[in-house]
């Protein structure tokens, strides 16, 4: 009788989905951002705080922003990746220097190297909360017309640098 | 007088910069509905904690932008959406209900259906079972000598 | 050498447990004796040889053998003996190995306690056990070898997680698995029924006491892990429907169904098949727990360090153990039978209804903690599911299960009359019916909330009392003799049942009366909460073995009488640098006060938080109380091995019946 074999069939579901489970990351946020304008701010620069920089600014050109602090551990994995990109000279890079403290920032990017344009200091977070930062380092690809194409949480890897955002940039500056 | 007067200064302006602590002399209501606000609001970087609970810095940070929120005059709706637009569907506690949803919330309540309804057709269907045969002679002294055997105690 | 032994044992324990899983299984299809007899000594070989393993890895963190990874990862030489030794099963691979020696421990159990059933059907439970405990050690021994070797030895440890130093860490997760793996009991008897063809009211006489004593552990040990986050965690909370704690939580429920069903069956002989898919399915969903907890399919404050290949292990292991035992049970049910003929309205269907309400219940939770994963991965968006789904969705579906617990053990079995439980229960109505109405006045104030939980408690205590009065009012004799002619298994199920009504009153006073202040205290200041006047004396600096911190003094007095100084705690571990609160809580049975330190704010002072949580020790009374009503029950003469000959002979000697059928089973 096909009722007994019921459980079985929903165990068979279950088993599916779990198996589907594995290969995802339930601890990643996805950016609801994406598509959607930038949003808006106005910050100090770190190296000429007298000085503001406002997405505004960039209107009419691809660039990256890279959130980073000098307390976070990750953004040196990413750091050596930031620098050849920089170098190569592919896309702009501005840094969010995120709820640091400029004396350590400007020592971390002397010690470390400076892969950014600039950087502007966020220094209560509240820039990051309206780019829905939860963790650094995050990475945004920002498009001529001021709307973000893509988010990477965690640091910039090779693979993802190679797969996901260059050839975005690519497409974005024809 | 004057010391009093530099000190009580000193006191209120660290009072203002205490970070974590609401001071005694906040309006409670304003509290009670940023306390609630921030229960129906999931901490990201932490494993299982609303933003109420947790100590992260992230949540410390969020907190205090519920409050601000509640001091520019802006109604709860407004608040959590505002959060919504930033973080996504995930930072809600309670799961919203949308299309997406719909099995969630509707799930127990088809369960129980379908449950209740099967244990109904199951009992209706006892009732057409067969009666068991009454017990021959010989069986039911068998039965009774058993129970004399447990006298005193009620067969369950 | 130590590691290397208990790695060897390991290994000569899956060959056991290969041979006690494989031989007596095809011995008693086959009707081999010799390959059936294999069963009783190859477990209790297996069961030796993982002993030795887990001594063997309880010495190496006894003794700081950090040239052990499980060691090195998990422990420290300054950390206290007692933790070094809990440690033993605070990580991943260490806890696996609880797991096996506590199903090793289980199976023994069932050898030594099982000389009167019959041979192949103890051949066929000790091989089922016997296969689940291979599925367990080759994991352990391909993917996650508590003994592998870190070379060169580390100098010293990361130390354990400060959050598991800490008693109710030591203990919550022996209990825990003593219920889990208690459940593959129940699963074993319910495979070997299949097996056998022969599932009726003796099996599920045998199988009752196992279950019901695994359902004691498990109800204990959920209770200690729910506690133990009250008193560890720092702001008061005590259930997160988390998805760690709704993974024991699930195997609770159906195990609740199950062994109400089992008392169906055994008594009735009805329900059959169901009672051995709810065994299936408690068994399966500990399994799935595993999986959850190490596969990092969910994130939850319990997660241990995932490892795809471990969760791809684990998948395999459930799809085999719960898909093969689910094709079994639809290739064999069939053919079970409907058992005895109850009416619409009678015990029977009351319990059957129960099951229904628990079992959908079950499935709720089950939805609510894996829909996140089911959307992400149908790409429909990431969302997450927490308490307040959890709290909306399992009151109302429980609601009727407490109102069902007071009329069932009232209710006739086969018949039972509307009119005639209406009649008798209608004081209990209205006892709790007033009870909701005044009672929340003289407690502080009126909400449905209150009213509403205390309506449902007293209705299960009322018709608890009910119940027994109107059962000894059908015997001869002064009180004492009627209540001793009570059987035992009687009162612990009117003592489960009250326990519950006591967790009840504990949850609802709980949430309906609580107070908390959060603020920000300098030396001399002062807050009242729920009544009692706390006054904060200072912060002083404290050295502990393996942290150092800051040690606050709170004095709690009420109407101007001191009462007692409480000492919340704020400290930083060595190691691992991780900052930890230990909250200061004064426990009484009518309510706790409960304090814990904040952070340092300027001027010499603190953000402290005070709560008042009235009743809360209640919530965990009442799960000691339900599992003492378990373990009444399962001393229940009927189960006792041995029974005194003099009985046999009183009914006369025309059959071999009374001797036979008084010898109990299991």
């Amino acid at each position: 009788m096909t009722r007994f074999l019921l459980p079985l069939g929903v165990f068979i579901v279950l088993v599916v989905f779990l198996a589907i489970g594995l290969g995802l990351n339930p601890r990643e946020v996805p950016s609801p951002l994406i598509n959607k304008p930038a949003p808006a701010f106005q910050l100090p620069q770190l190296h000429q705080p007298d000085k503001t920089f406002s997405q505004q600014d960039m209107q009419g050109k691809v660039w990256l922003l890279n959130v980073w602090a000098s307390w976070c551990v990750s953004c040196r994995e990413e750091h050596p990746v930031l620098m050849e990109l920089a170098k190569s000279n592919t896309v702009p890079i501005y840094g969010l220097n995120y709820k640091d403290k400029p004396d350590d920032a400007l020592g971390w990017l002397k010690q470390f190297g400076d892969p950014y344009v600039l950087s502007i200091t966020d220094r209560n977070g509240r820039v990051g909360i309206d780019y829905g930062v939860y963790g650094v380092p995050e990475t945004f690809v920002i498009d001529k017309q001021g709307a973000i194409r893509y988010k990477q949480i965690g640091p910039v890897t090779p693979a993802a640098l190679k797969d996901k955002i260059l050839p975005l940039v690519k497409e974005l500056q024809s | 007088m004057r010391l009093l007067a530099l000190i009580t200064a000193l006191w209120f302006a660290c009072a203002a910069a205490a970070q974590n602590a609401v001071p005694t002399a906040a309006d409670p209501m304003t509290n009670k509905r940023a306390v609630q606000l921030g229960e129906k609001l999931r901490c990201l970087v932490c494993q299982n904690q609303s933003i109420e609970e947790s100590n992260a810095e992230l949540a410390v940070d969020l907190r205090r932008q519920i409050r601000e929120m509640i001091a520019e005059g802006k109604s709860d709706a407004s608040i959590l959406d505002f959060m919504v637009q930033r973080y996504g569907d995930f930072v809600l506690y309670q799961p919203p209900f949308n299309a997406a949803t719909l099995l969630l919330w509707l799930g127990p309540g088809l369960l129980f259906a379908t449950g209740f309804g099967v244990l109904v057709l199951n009992l209706r269907r006892r009732r057409a079972q067969r009666d068991e045969p009454p017990l021959t002679a010989a069986q039911q002294q068998q039965a009774e000598q058993l129970l004399a055997a447990d006298s005193g105690r009620e067969r369950r | 050498m130590i590691p290397e032994i208990g790695q060897f044992a390991l290994i000569l324990a899956l060959l056991l447990a290969l041979a006690q899983g494989v031989l007596p299984i095809i011995g008693a299809a086959r009707a081999n004796s010799a390959w059936m007899s294999v069963a009783r000594p190859a477990a209790q070989g297996q069961f030796v040889f993982v002993a030795i393993a887990f001594g063997c890895l309880a010495w190496s963190f006894a003794n700081n053998d950090f040239s052990v990874l499980n060691v090195a990862t998990n422990s420290n030489s300054q950390l206290p003996l007692q933790y070094r030794l809990a440690a033993t099963w605070g990580s991943h691979e260490g806890s696996l190995l609880l797991w096996v020696l506590m199903l090793n421990v289980w199976t023994v159990a069932v050898t030594v306690f099982s000389r009167h059933l019959p041979e192949e059907m103890v051949a066929r439970v000790v091989g089922v056990m016997g296969l689940v405990s291979v599925g367990f050690l080759l994991f352990m021994l391909l993917t996650s070898n508590p003994f592998e070797r870190l070379l060169p030895a580390a100098a010293d440890g990361r130390d354990l997680n400060p959050l598991l130093q800490d008693p109710g860490m030591v203990i919550h997760p022996p209990m825990l698995y003593m219920g889990y793996v208690g459940f593959s009991v129940a699963f074993a008897f319910a495979i070997a029924a299949l097996l056998g063809g022969r599932l009726d009211a003796t099996w599920a006489r045998w199988s009752r006491p196992w279950t019901t004593l695994a359902w004691c552990f498990l109800t204990l040990g959920i209770m200690l892990g729910s506690w133990w986050a009250y008193y560890e965690l720092g702001w008061g909370g005590w259930w997160f429907w988390d998805p760690v704690e709704n993974a024991s939580f699930m195997p609770w429920l159906f195990g609740t169904a199950l062994i109400h069903s089992l008392a169906v069956t055994e008594k009735r002989g009805s329900f059959k098949s169901w009672t051995v898919l709810l065994a299936i399915c408690a068994f399966s969903l500990s399994l799935l727990g595993t999986f959850l907890v190490r596969s990092g399919v969910l994130t939850s404050v319990h997660a241990f360090a995932t490892d795809p290949k471990r969760g791809i292990f684990i998948l395999g292991f459930l799809s085999v153990v719960i898909g093969g035992s689910l094709t079994l049970f639809a290739w064999r049910a069939p053919r079970v039978g409907l058992g005895g003929k109850f009416e619409l309205v009678s015990r029977e269907s009351m319990l059957l209804a129960n099951n229904v309400l628990l079992a959908v219940a079950c499935g709720s939770v089950l939805l609510g903690t894996l829909y996140p994963l089911f959307l992400d991965a149908l790409n429909l968006g990431k969302i997450s599911v927490g308490p307040p789904y959890f709290d909306a969705v399992f009151v109302p579906l429980m609601t009727p299960a407490l109102f069902l617990m007071g009329i069932g053990p009232i209710a006739r079995w086969k018949e039972a009359s509307l009119p005639e439980i209406a009649v008798r229960v209608k004081w209990a109505l209205g006892v709790s019916l007033i009870t909701a109405l005044l009672l929340p006045f003289a407690l502080g104030r009126w909400t449905p909330l209150v009213a509403f939980g205390l309506l449902l408690a007293t209705w299960i205590i009322a018709t608890s009392v009910l119940a027994l009065k109107y059962r000894l009012s059908r015997h001869d004799g002064n009180l004492w003799a009627r209540l001793g002619a009570q059987p035992r298994a009687y009162y612990g199920m009117l003592l489960a049942h009250c326990g519950i009504a006591v967790f009840i009153i504990g949850v609802t006073l709980v949430k309906g009366y609580e107070s908390e202040r959060d603020v920000r205290m300098a030396v001399g200041d002062s807050v009242t909460v729920g009544g009692y006047a706390f006054r904060f004396d200072g912060v002083q600096e404290v050295m502990g073995p393996n942290y150092s911190g800051a040690r606050g003094a709170i004095d709690v007095s009420r109407d101007g009488k001191h009462i007692r100084v409480l000492h919340p705690e704020k400290r930083i571990y060595n190691v691992q640098r991780m900052p930890m609160t230990e909250a200061a809580i004064d426990t009484g049975i009518f309510g706790d006060l409960y304090v814990s330190l904040g952070e340092p704010v300027s001027g010499g002072a603190w953000s402290v938080r005070v709560y008042h949580k009235p009743f809360v020790t209640w919530i965990w009374g009442g799960c000691i109380i339900m599992a003492l009503g378990g373990l009444c029950a399962l001393t229940d003469r009927r189960y006792r091995l041995t029974v005194r000959r003099s009985e046999t002979t009183v009914a006369g000697g025309s059959t071999k019946g009374p001797g036979a059928s008084a010898a109990p089973a299991g």
